[in-house]
């Protein structure tokens, strides 16, 4: 089964690699989501400084969201799921290799370019290294629900909103954690019980969601 | 065959249906007793609270709706995993009859804490940790109603919809959780909006009457719709056909 | 608070122990009468209009049924 997720890692990024703006619009995404509020907002620093952490969170939840689709569609189209099924222990092993595939083609990057956009903010420094190790902790979680909401919603003409809006109330508790780190290290305090809460959370999704993730599939292909 | 395994006779929408037909009025004539006997105590008996006035008689509806909002997702979940585990047809449309209820509550739990949030707060919405978990739990119910009518196969749906109601069930303390804790960094000593006034025995019965009268209504209204579901999923089975055709002789008859 | 208040029930002269003294201060609830009405109005709108949808959902259901086969 590990050779099979490790085989599926490599094929989504090798597909991702021959589509590679593609696997920028998440990205995108991301910067023109995080510019638009400072332009709805207005430009004066100590509330920009902020709203910062939230911004930078929410455009990142989004961004997640509205790729994820994205990597069971085209599998699913060309019928290269179905495909994947029927191999054993085949289900558990798609699950996690979208999940992992996602955060390294989104999520990742959205953590490494998150302190450009903290300037643009002008975050502290501190404040910045906090929001990139919240995102490192939390986007995977993101990506593990995404994955769920993806399979429930597999073929669906409502797609990316139906899953946003089924998804969203489980990303919750990750977007306050994650950006209440940032607002901590902001205001002087330490973070640590966020990371913990962060890591509670990565380990819980990372053990419950490609199982239910699994049986979404199923329900979804049946 | 013992009684309780007896019972298992109702489990198939053919036999809930007349049965349901049956309680029906009951719950409803329960629902508006217990109703009148709460708002009589509430409204008319209970005294004035020394803090927040007369606004306080809110209460009487706002904390039974909220109650209830929370009480049937839980058993919404519930029926609609019964359904899945064992392919049981009429847990799966129970499930499916009580979404629209449950939401319907939470949205009542919502309007009646912004109007109580107004005057004893000064504001039509306060993001104390009570109201936003009832937020995000009216998004898990509009969630779940998307879900289901968006996919067009009733097996498919019941099932999508099961996995998500458990999902999201297994999240509400989590999310709980995180609100409360969201809520307390950014308000310091926060007092929340909805906190009771200390209540004298007659605002805690009525209260408790008045969630009684919601429980029983939310019965009545379930197993309607619970009927209706049934007639529309089961429109080739001979039972539905029987059943609207006996129901056919008295045309002024409701539900 | 928790005084426990005896209900002096009397036929017919309506001697009971509310706690209003008009009907206009009940109506007016202490000045808060528009957040309490709104409230209760809204309450009582919504759980009247759900059985009455839910039972035209179910009559259009039998009809349905009744009417089944033909256009």
């Amino acid at each position: 089964m590990s050779s099979t997720f490790v085989v599926l890692v490599a094929r989504d990024l090798r597909l991702a690699a021959r589509r590679r703006i593609d696997a920028a619009l998440p990205l995108a995404f991301f910067t023109v989501a995080v510019s638009l509020f400072p332009l709805g907002v207005g430009p004066e620093p100590q509330m920009l400084r902020q709203i910062a952490p939230g911004v930078v969170w929410v455009a990142a939840l989004l961004a997640a969201m509205l790729s994820v689709t994205q990597l069971y569609a085209s599998d699913l189209s060309d019928g290269s799921l179905e495909q994947m099924l029927l191999v054993p222990g085949g289900r558990i092993a798609i699950v996690a290799a979208k999940a992992v595939s996602h955060w390294l083609l989104t999520g990742l990057p959205l953590a490494l370019a998150a302190p450009l956009f903290g300037l643009l903010f002008d975050v502290s420094p501190a404040a910045l290294f906090a929001l990139v190790a919240s995102l490192v902790l939390g986007t995977p979680v993101l990506s593990l629900l995404g994955g769920l909401g993806a399979a429930l919603t597999l073929g669906l003409r409502s797609g990316a909103v139906l899953l946003i809006l089924i998804i969203v109330p489980l990303c919750i508790p990750v977007l306050i954690f994650g950006a209440g780190a940032v607002a901590a290290v902001d205001a002087g305090q330490s973070a640590r019980g966020h990371y913990s809460l962060l890591g509670a959370l990565l380990i819980f999704t990372g053990l419950l969601a490609p199982v239910a993730t699994a049986a979404a599939l199923r329900i979804a292909t049946e | 065959m013992s009684t309780s395994w007896r019972f298992f006779r109702f489990a198939s929408p053919a036999a809930f249906y007349p049965l349901a037909g049956k309680l029906v009025p009951w719950f409803g004539a329960v629902a508006a007793m217990l109703a009148a006997i709460a708002l009589y105590l509430g409204m008319l008996r209970a005294p004035t609270d020394a803090t927040q006035g007369d606004a306080y008689r809110i209460i009487f509806i706002h904390v039974p709706a909220a109650w209830m909002s929370m009480l049937l997702y839980v058993v919404m979940a519930f029926w609609a995993a019964i359904g899945w585990a064992f392919n049981a047809r009429l847990a799966s449309i129970v499930a499916r009859a009580i979404a629209p209820t449950g939401a319907m509550f939470t949205f009542l739990a919502l309007w009646t804490g912004a109007l109580w949030g107004k005057p004893t707060w000064g504001a039509w919405w306060v993001w104390d940790a009570r109201l936003t978990s009832e937020l995000i739990l009216l998004f898990l119910y509009v969630g779940y109603l998307a879900l289901v009518s968006a996919i067009d196969d009733t097996r498919r749906a019941d099932r999508a919809g099961a996995l998500l109601a458990v999902v999201g069930s297994v999240n509400v303390p989590i999310i709980y959780f995180s609100v409360v804790w969201w809520n307390t960094l950014h308000q310091g000593a926060s007092v929340s909006v909805t906190a009771a006034p200390k209540m004298a025995s007659v605002m805690l019965i009525a209260m408790l009457l008045m969630t009684l009268a919601f429980w029983a209504y939310a019965f009545a209204v379930v197993f309607v719709r619970t009927r209706a579901i049934s007639l529309e999923r089961e429109a080739h089975a001979s039972w539905a056909n029987d059943a609207v055709r006996a129901a056919r002789p008295e045309p002024g008859m409701s539900t | 608070m928790g005084q426990r208040r005896r209900a002096r029930r009397t036929a017919g002269t309506g001697n009971v122990d509310v706690n209003w003294n008009s009907a206009g201060e009940f109506i007016a609830m202490g000045g808060y009468g528009l957040y309490v009405w709104g409230a209760y109005a809204v309450t009582v709108a919504c759980m009247a209009a759900e059985p009455v949808l839910v039972a035209l959902r179910h009559r259009a259901a039998q009809r349905a049924l009744s009417d089944g086969g033909r256009p």
